[in-house]
Order: C-alpha cells, then structure tokens, then sequence
C-alpha cells in the first residue's frame, strides 16, 4: 500500500494522545487507593488531559486531509453497524469530548468526592468520567486497529496483532511523554510513569516483533493463478492497459526499494524502543525534563517511521493486476 | 432475485479496448458528470476508467499464449467494499444486484478501494469521489432506447461479442448457460466475495487425426479384420480395384 501521511499522522498522534490521557487517567486511579500521592488538579491532570486533547485534535486535523471531501465527514458516523471506520469516527469525538470534560472539571476544580470507603479510598467524580474516557479511548484503539484488521485479504494486516500493535505503540507513546510531562509538573511521579513506560515499551516490542516475523513468512491466498483463474505456472503480465499510471498504480504501491524497506525497518526499530528507553532511564536518573522530552520526540520521530512501514508492507492482491505498464 | 452481471468469453477477447474507450465515452457524458482524464495526449495520461483490458503471456516461449483480460467491477453477491463505507455510499441494490457509489455521499477516504481485492474501485482525481462500474445502470432501463441497446456500453461495443450480459440468478438466461456449459469461473474465489461477473475461460479447438486417416489401408471399413502388413509403398487393393 502506499502510505499517506495523512493517516501516518492521525494514527500517531491520536496514539500519543490516546496513551496521555491513560497515563494521566493511571495516575489518579492509583492515588484515589492511595498508592500514588494526589496531584495538582490544574498543574498535573487538567493540563495533561489538555495536552492529550491537543494531540487528539491534530490527528483529528491530520485525518481531514485523507478526505476528498471533508464537508461531508459527518455521514461518515452512519454506518456504525458495519464499518469500523465508521465506528472510528464516533470513537474518536467520543474520546475527546471525554478528555474534554475530565480537563475540565480539573481545571475548575469541578469535583466531589463520592464515597469515601473505610480504607481511605475516594471516588471522585472525575474518577468515573475518567473511566469512561478510558473505556471510550480503548474503544478507540480497538476500532483504529479493527480498521485494517478487518481488510481479511490484507494478510499482513489481518491479524489480532494490528489491534494490539495499536494499543500497545500508541498506549507506549503517551507513557512515555506521559513521564516527561509529570517531571515538569509532577516530578514526583516521573519514576511511576517511566517504569510502566518501560513495561509498556516491552510489550509494544514483542507485539510488534511478532508482526514483523509473522509478515516475514506470510503466505498469500492469491496468486496470478486465482487472480486470472488461468492454471499456469508461468504467467506474466504483459500489459496493465494503460501506460501512464492510475490510482491503482499510486495508491497500492509504495514505488520504494527493498533495501529502502529494510531501512526504515531497523530505523524504526531502534528508534522507538532501544534508544527512548535510554534516553528515558537516562532522564529517570537525573531528573532532566528535556531528556525525557527527547526519548518522547526520537519515539514518536520512529512510530512515523513504523507505521510508514505498516503500510508500505501490506500487498493488496489488486497489485497482481498491475505488474508491468 | 435478478442478479445482472457481465460474462466475458476469454477466448473471443482480442483485446481491442473498444470496451474501454466506449465505457469511458458512455460514462463520462452521463448524468453523474465527468470522469477524469488528465493529459490525454501526453506522456503520463491519466484518469478515472471503469473498466480495463491487460494483457497476459501464460506459458514459455515457444508454449505461450496471449490472454486479453478485461476487469471491471464484478458486482459481488458478498462485496466487501459495501460493508466497509463509513457513509453508506457505497450500496448494493436489492432489485438488481448493482453495486453502485452515490456520489452525493461519497466523501472519498478510499476505503472501499482497499476493501476490495479486485482494484476495480479508481477515486476520480477531480471530483474526489469513488467510481466503479455502474453496469450502464443509466442505459439499461432506458425506455427511450430500443430494447436491443438496452444493455451496457461495453456489452455493444464488443466487436467479437466476448461480453455477454445478464441475470445470472436466472438458470435460463445466456449468460447463465454460458456458465454452466462453457466453463465459467470468477475471479479470486478464495475471499468468497461471490463475483458476479464470470469468465470463460480460453478452451482449444483441437481435431484428432489418426494415423489410419491420413494412409489409404485396405477394407478400411472391416477394420477388426486382420490384415497382412504390407509395406505401404506397395500397391494396394485399392489400387488396383478402383479403376
């Protein structure tokens, strides 16, 4: 496939986005048990959903120009019952518009604790919109993942791991900024957040090594043979009908070369986990905000690169079609 | 249930692109607008077409064989490019089978284009909607033509009538025995999308020359008789019988 940067872009930032706003979310739900200390309303959680909005809403600016017509984006929230890009489409509002209101009522301090239990643990009111923006956001990553999972004759991407690759990367990508924001604002936290960063990190590194290899050793249903239903072992394309190129000769093929491909591979690979978890731990250890905010910059820098790779590595089987001009 | 579809007799191609160019010519002046052709005449035209001829060599040479291979969308019974559509644009309709894009809903993310295997579904570079063959929906039901020419643009224009066109669901129709008795196949059936449009496949006309067909023998008519083996530079009794 060839990759637009359009949806490069929106599935990162809206990934960085999404995994903010679970770290701010974490955050809280570990010092309403009292394991984490509270934090600043306006300093820590306001301004970190606020910052996860921002990201949101440049993915959701970014998605735009996928579209060829963007004024008729709101019939895309119709077809929920069939389409995951539909489902997207209402996830990702959903989202926001959560991450919106829990900003919010930390900013202006719009909360009450609920229920206090005998243990000392309080249910605020920000914790439960909380959670729905976090069931809302993994909504959002599953339908972001079904997406291209669900294309069943896109074998790369026809996998459970493209639902988990999404989860865990975006979830990893806004750990990490996630742990340069809190030793701005809530310095005391940075460690919390760099070692789920780094679990996260892990996890994101297996899913997507597993993809890689399962990719490497794929084994296409379609072949010129079912593509023309000619049985022949020798078939070769002559002619596509055309000899200046079409949409289906811009769209489905990335037009780079192999030793491109192996690149950006090992670029992404060492990009986004090797070297951020250096910098991260690094920056655990001395405390230094721009070095973490680095390790987030060379990850999200390397997740560019990573998804440019998942879609450059997914063969459509109308490629079959056009072999030769 | 009517299920219209297209059969195309691989044998009869000949790959002239007359389909192309009067399925383009068809469509572009219809009611649904333009469909784009960018310089024409240059060294990289390019634009929006409904329908392709490619060319394929099967075999090694000397053993090969040119095929014409006309695509055009295929008008699945299961299209996985129907479910797929955030706005419902894309749609198949219940009376004929057609599946057909309002361009009205279109808003052109290309989904459907990924959705489908067959790379029948071109985004139109100017109107920023997705096309796809309609079937001539506008020609077919249009009473103000004579009934003979009620049929899709690429169907009349064939000039060896490798394009057959009709009701596949009905056992009686053409197109229908053309399937059933000539060999009919669809394409890609490993993704089960239940192509509607089928293909003939290329069938060889061979005649059997026996060896006996060729050499006048004797008694050729009591052949389970035995006969001496006689050199066959000798005369025979029918040589000197038949005068």
């Amino acid at each position: 496939m060839h990759p637009a940067f359009s949806v490069i872009f929106l599935t990162t930032l809206i990934g960085v986005g999404q995994g903010l706003f679970l770290a701010i979310f974490t955050g809280q739900s570990y010092s309403a048990v009292e394991l984490l200390p509270l934090e600043d309303s306006v300093q820590f959680y306001g301004t970190g959903a606020m910052i996860a909005l921002l990201f949101l809403t440049a993915g959701l600016i970014a998605s735009v120009f996928h579209l060829g017509h963007p004024e008729r984006a709101w019939r895309a929230a119709s077809r929920w019952r069939t389409s995951w890009l539909s489902r997207e489409v209402i996830a990702l509002p959903l989202v926001m518009a959560l991450v919106l209101i829990f900003g919010l009522m930390h900013y202006f301090g719009w909360d009450t604790v609920l229920f206090t239990s005998k243990t000392g643990a309080r249910l605020q009111l920000t914790l439960i919109v909380g959670t729905l923006g976090a069931i809302a956001t993994f909504a959002l990553f599953l339908c972001t993942g079904m997406i291209y999972a669900a294309i069943k004759f896109l074998q790369e991407w026809s996998s459970p791991l493209t639902v988990i690759n999404y989860l865990l990367l975006g979830t990893m990508s806004g750990f990490t900024l996630a742990t340069a924001f809190a030793s701005y604002a809530a310095p005391d936290l940075t460690h919390f957040f760099g070692i789920w960063t780094t679990i996260i990190t892990f996890a994101a590194f297996l899913s997507r090594s597993a993809s890689l290899i399962r990719n490497a050793r794929i084994k296409f249903k379609s072949s010129m043979q079912t593509a023309l239903g000619i049985r022949h072992t020798q078939i070769q394309q002559k002619s596509m009908g055309f000899m200046g190129g079409s949409v289906n000769t811009r769209d489905f093929f990335h037009h780079k070369t192999r030793l491109f491909m192996r690149s950006i591979k090992w670029l992404f690979l060492v990009l986004v986990f090797p070297l951020p978890l250096f910098f991260l731990w690094v920056g655990m250890e001395t405390g230094n905000g721009a070095t973490l905010l680095t390790a987030f910059i060379i990850q999200y820098i390397g997740l560019l690169a990573e998804r440019w790779l998942f879609f450059a590595q997914a063969n459509h089987p109308q490629n079959l079609y056009y072999q030769t001009v | 249930m009517t299920q219209l579809a297209l059969v195309i007799d691989l044998n009869v191609c000949v790959g002239c692109h007359a389909c192309v160019t009067s399925c383009k010519e068809w469509n572009t002046s219809g009611p649904a607008g333009f469909m784009s052709d960018d310089n024409p005449y240059g060294p990289a035209p390019t634009g929006t077409f409904f329908n392709r001829v490619q060319t394929y060599e099967v075999g090694e040479f000397p053993n090969t064989e040119t095929v014409h291979f006309p695509k055009s969308c295929l008008h699945c019974e299961d299209p996985p490019c129907v479910p797929v559509c955030p706005t419902g644009a894309s749609y198949k309709r219940e009376e004929d089978g057609i599946v057909l894009v309002d361009y009205d809903k279109c808003i052109g993310c290309r989904y459907c284009s990924w959705a489908c295997p067959y790379g029948v579904r071109e985004i139109d570079e100017h109107q920023k909607v997705m096309k796809k063959c309609t079937l001539c929906v506008d020609r077919i039901y249009d009473e103000s033509l004579p009934e003979a020419e009620r049929k899709p643009a690429c169907v009349l224009s064939c000039p060896t009538s490798a394009r057959m066109f009709g009701d596949v669901h009905d056992p009686q129709s053409a197109v229908s025995i053309a399937i059933r008795e000539e060999g009919g196949y669809a394409l890609m059936p490993e993704w089960g999308t239940k192509p509607s449009n089928h293909y003939l496949p290329r069938r060889k006309t061979r005649m059997h020359i026996h060896e006996d067909e060729l050499i006048r023998a004797d008694n050729p008519l009591k052949k389970e008789q035995r006969e001496h083996a006689a050199p066959v530079e000798a005369p025979t009794l029918d040589d000197s019988t038949s005068w």
